[in-house]
């Protein structure tokens, strides 16, 4: 890799096929072998096969770190939100609850919260984070800004907007090119069933 | 004898399928391996590059090959989890012999394979030399699978040896034969992405053959149009440009239905079919009356589907076929797989950047594994076991009369259709597991239960090993050395990575082992799998899969090396009909006109709904291997039955219940999920799973006469909710075919 390069993380949702190599593959990154801290959701399969890998985005401002009443969640200068501070994690799960994204657990049997690390251990050596290395559909991408913008036609944004909140993130994701921020509203998160992916509408055509 | 010697909660209790949850050296991120492994992954015909993490002999771990150009380090679940296959409790590390009412125990490995030789000549002795059978595997690396076709014919002297790519590659194989005059997608995986228009037609990518997403993918970033045809929204259907939900076996309705359009609107290439085929205007003639109206009833989807197919294909100026099980699992296999490839030739577009079509292997060596000899009626470099010249050829090679060769014999169900009728008697098989993968699954058990002897080359207690009489403890695919062919038949190396276990062996020596005790150890005097596979690029010499120029330090330099590769200056063959310049010895395409025909059993008043089955992400092939690591098992840990919310709300199920799914010739109880992304007509069930889970109950003992796969794909059922079964097997853990 190109020292004088940055490489960044990208998510392109509708490449994801909901394989799970990057859940199996997360267990085996050596900061937390054996625990997978990435999160794939199923979205609705009764409706559809539609799936999404959730890692930390790694806020500019993390909400995360900001709500923890320990100081356990600390942000490198590279921009990395490290997973909580083993000494100083109380357990209390505020950053579970104020994650936007749903990216910090609790951890009972340790009590202690553990999160997406953007695999500190690899990506700070020049290596590419575990799940973005496997990821078979290329729904996670690991690579320059500039490569991005060659080979997809998407684009590549990292502003959101969660009601008052406006929050920018490291991690960028794939979206059509009209949209230049992700506004998320309470009727998106309630909205339910579809009937797009229903093969006995599809069967009766146009 | 070829019954389990004890039951089966018993033979589990002792093999499993137990789960490996934690690797060796625990999860612990301090150690550091001695070595690290550039291999490949065993499971499916990608061969994704890979390597692996070596301490003390002992596979530790994994770390993504970035530099292997195929796959570029993406991997799917089961590559990831792969290395937990190793250092497993289930891992037989003995040769063990069947004991009545005790179950197995370990013997000596010279008194296991006296045992087998002696049962070999027992049995050819009483009952003549085709009485005794081999099975072989697509599995088995290129070495092995040469190895095998030579034992069968030198040591063994039977007719009667074939391999469980006849569940696989075959029909596609068949089909591409006829057209082209070769056996091989005819495109390196590179030329996907520069394709404008793709057909998907009967193939799972997302889950059977994962790294091929990105290809597919790039080729939608740069522009091109994709189509799927699958009777499931699969994952890439969900995000196809137009999706096709055929009925299954309705595929030749679309095919020619689109040929159909492409003709009346004119879009096919009318000069390359002057000047490089023949037999299109028996093609025109036939596909004259698949109008839209006519093609949507076969198909079983709308008109309009069709028209939009042919207008996304037929005007295109590059293209891409990719088909696989969907269309191939049928009795009209190869006629599914000549119409689709019919789209391709009447274009033209092919054997050019861009431009062309591939069958998607399922096995890990599903190319190779077919071209070595191990088929009942092929020699060496794809040859012909009837053709005179190839004989002689071979015969030269392994310095026996040609006459000693046997000729054609029995491929895999025959071969247990002639167990039933008592003309075969024992059998001998590796890499292969029928006890799952085969159709109408209790006749096969009846067959196992019929030989005088069975014998079966595994490293786990498959629940086709239970059955054996010897069991020779072999080797795991990273335990020996060797190269397989990968789905663009590029041919690859896979690594020692660790040595056989305590007392197990590597397969290629069991084999020249009972050779030897067959009176032919001359012939077998092999000291490592690169002396095999240099006597297989000699036999392949000449051939059509030409390997001869291939090297494993070739392999090493050049990340593979696709054949045909005549010589060691040739630089193999990425891209096949390059010029136009097809396999025949008229160089020209042979179009086939097909005509669409019904399945074996359709589905009827009294068993009204379609089965079809198929495999999930997070399993391999029988799940042999698979059903014993615990992140894959924990991904999909049983089989459950999709059916559509219409078809559940007829029948009165619910998401979850329980549920009977009885053909003609048996039955599962399985969950219910009910979801709108199948067909409302037909049901699913994945295959990986043995014993009343098994899918292959129900499937149906009907082949296809040019190339004998089974018909997997369609059989009749029906499904009523029961409650939730509490009996032996089902109280077994899931891995081993209980249910939760």
């Amino acid at each position: 890799m190109n020292g004088a390069e940055t490489m960044e993380f990208f998510i392109d949702h509708s490449r994801c096929i909901g394989c799970k190599a990057c859940v199996q593959a997360c267990e085996e990154c050596d900061t937390h072998r054996g625990v997978s801290l990435i999160h794939l959701e199923t979205i609705m399969r009764p409706d559809s096969v539609q799936t999404a890998p959730q890692v930390c985005m790694h806020c500019e401002d993390p909400i995360c770190a900001q709500v923890c009443p320990a100081d356990a969640i600390k942000k490198t200068p590279d921009g990395v939100v490290q997973s909580s501070l083993k000494p100083r994690c109380i357990g209390c799960s505020n950053c579970v609850l104020a994650c936007p994204f749903g990216v910090p657990k609790y951890k009972a049997e340790i009590n202690q919260m553990m999160k997406c690390d953007m695999c500190y251990d690899r990506t700070s050596v020049g290596k590419r984070p575990m799940c973005a290395t496997v990821c078979p559909s290329g729904a996670l991408t690991f690579t320059t800004r500039e490569n991005i913008e060659r080979t997809r036609q998407g684009m590549a944004i990292r502003d959101w907007q969660f009601g008052g909140e406006t929050v920018r993130t490291k991690v960028n994701v794939l979206v059509p090119r009209n949209v230049q921020k992700i506004t998320v509203t309470i009727e998106q998160i309630e909205a339910t069933s579809t009937n797009e992916y229903d093969v006995a509408n599809l069967l009766l055509g146009d | 004898m070829a019954k389990p010697p004890v039951t089966i909660p018993e033979l589990v209790s002792q093999f499993g399928p137990t789960l490996n949850r934690i690797p060796a050296h625990g999860w612990n991120a301090e150690v550091e391996p001695d070595r690290i492994v550039k291999t490949h992954c065993c499971f499916c015909g990608q061969q994704c590059g890979i390597q692996l993490k070596v301490k003390d002999n002992r596979v530790i771990g994994f770390e993504p090959w970035e530099d292997f150009p195929f796959n570029q380090g993406r991997l799917c679940p089961k590559g990831v989890k792969r290395y937990m296959q190793d250092e497993h409790r289930d891992r037989l590390k003995a040769p063990l012999m069947r004991k009545e009412g005790t179950g197995f125990v370990p013997v000596s490995w010279d008194e296991a394979l006296d045992k087998v030789a002696g049962e070999i000549k027992r049995i050819q002795q009483t009952h003549g030399p085709d009485s005794f059978a081999l099975l072989g595997g697509a599995s088995l690396t290129n070495e092995k699978a040469y190895l095998m076709g030579k034992f069968a014919r030198v040591a063994v002297k039977t007719a009667n040896i074939d391999y469980n790519g006849r569940l696989c590659m075959v029909s596609a194989a068949a089909a591409s034969k006829k057209v082209f005059g070769i056996d091989r997608a005819a495109n390196p995986w590179s030329d996907i992405p520069l394709a404008r228009a793709i057909l998907i037609a009967g193939a799972n990518i997302a889950e059977c053959a994962p790294i091929t997403t990105n290809y597919l993918w790039q080729a939608r970033e740069n522009g091109a149009k994709l189509i799927v045809m699958d009777p499931r929204i699969t994952p890439i259907a969900r995000n196809a440009d137009l999706y096709i939900p055929v009925r299954p076996g309705g595929d030749i309705g679309v095919f020619n239905g689109m040929l159909h359009i492409m003709i009346e609107r004119g879009w096919i290439n009318r000069e390359f079919i002057a000047q490089h085929t023949t037999g299109w205007e028996q093609v025109e003639e036939t596909v004259r009356k698949y109008t839209p109206e006519y093609a949507s009833r076969i198909a079983g989807v709308p008109a309009s589907m069709i028209v939009k197919a042919a207008e996304i294909w037929g005007p295109a100026s590059t293209s891409f076929l990719l088909h696989a099980r969907g269309i191939e699992h049928h009795t009209k296999g190869v006629l599914n797989c000549m119409a689709a490839i019919n789209l391709v030739v009447a274009t033209g577009r092919i054997g050019r950047e861009g431009c062309g079509y591939a069958m998607i292997t399922g096995q890990g060596n599903g190319q190779g594994g077919r071209e070595q000899g191990q088929k009942c009626d092929q020699l060496p470099g794809g040859r012909d076991i009837e053709n005179p010249e190839h004989r002689k050829y071979i015969a030269g090679v392994w310095g026996v009369p040609e006459e000693s060769i046997p000729h054609k014999g029995l491929s895999i169900i025959p071969i247990f259709e002639a167990i039933h009728a008592g003309k075969i008697k024992g059998l001998l098989a590796i890499s292969s597991n029928p006890m799952v993968s085969l159709p109408n699954n209790s006749y096969i058990r009846e067959a196992f239960e019929k030989l005088e002897f069975f014998s079966q080359i595994d490293f786990f207690m498959s629940e086709t090993a239970r059955h054996a009489d010897v069991v020779l403890a072999g080797s795991l695919m990273e335990e020996d050395e060797g190269t397989t062919t990968n789905v663009e038949g590029r041919v690859i190396h896979h690594k020692k990575v660790v040595d056989p276990p305590d007392d197990a062996r590597v397969d290629w020596k069991i084999i020249c082992d009972i050779a030897a005790r067959l009176g032919q150890a001359g012939k077998f005097t092999f000291d490592s799998p690169k002396e095999i596979f240099d006597e297989l690029r000699v036999a392949s010499k000449g051939g059509i899969c030409d390997y001869y120029g291939i090297t494993w330090d070739r392999i090493d330099r050049e990340y593979g090396v696709c054949w045909p590769c005549p010589s060691a200056d040739h630089p193999g063959t990425p891209r096949l009909y390059e010029g136009n310049k097809f396999n025949h010895p008229d160089g020209k395409a042979h179009f086939q006109p097909v005509e669409w025909q019904p399945a074996a059993e359709e589905a009827d008043g009294e068993y009204p709904i379609i089965l079809t089955t198929g495999r999930v992400v997070s399993h391999y092939l029988s799940g042999t291997q698979t059903r014993r690591i615990g992140a894959l098992v924990d991904q999909y840990p049983q089989p459950l039955c999709e059916m559509h919310p219409q078809l559940a709300a007829k029948l009165g199920i619910a998401e979850g219940d329980f549920v009977k799914v009885e053909s003609r010739r048996g039955s599962v109880t399985v969950r219910a999920s009910v979801v709108k992304t199948i067909r409302p007509d037909t049901v699913f069930v994945p295959y990986h799973w043995p014993l009343d889970r098994a899918a292959n109950n129900m499937t149906v003992r009907a082949i296809d006469p040019i190339s004998n796969i089974p018909e997997y794909k369609i059989c009749a059922v029906r499904v009523s909710k029961v409650p939730e079964p509490h009996d032996a097997i089902a109280e077994l853990e899931m891995e081993a075919g209980g249910v939760r």
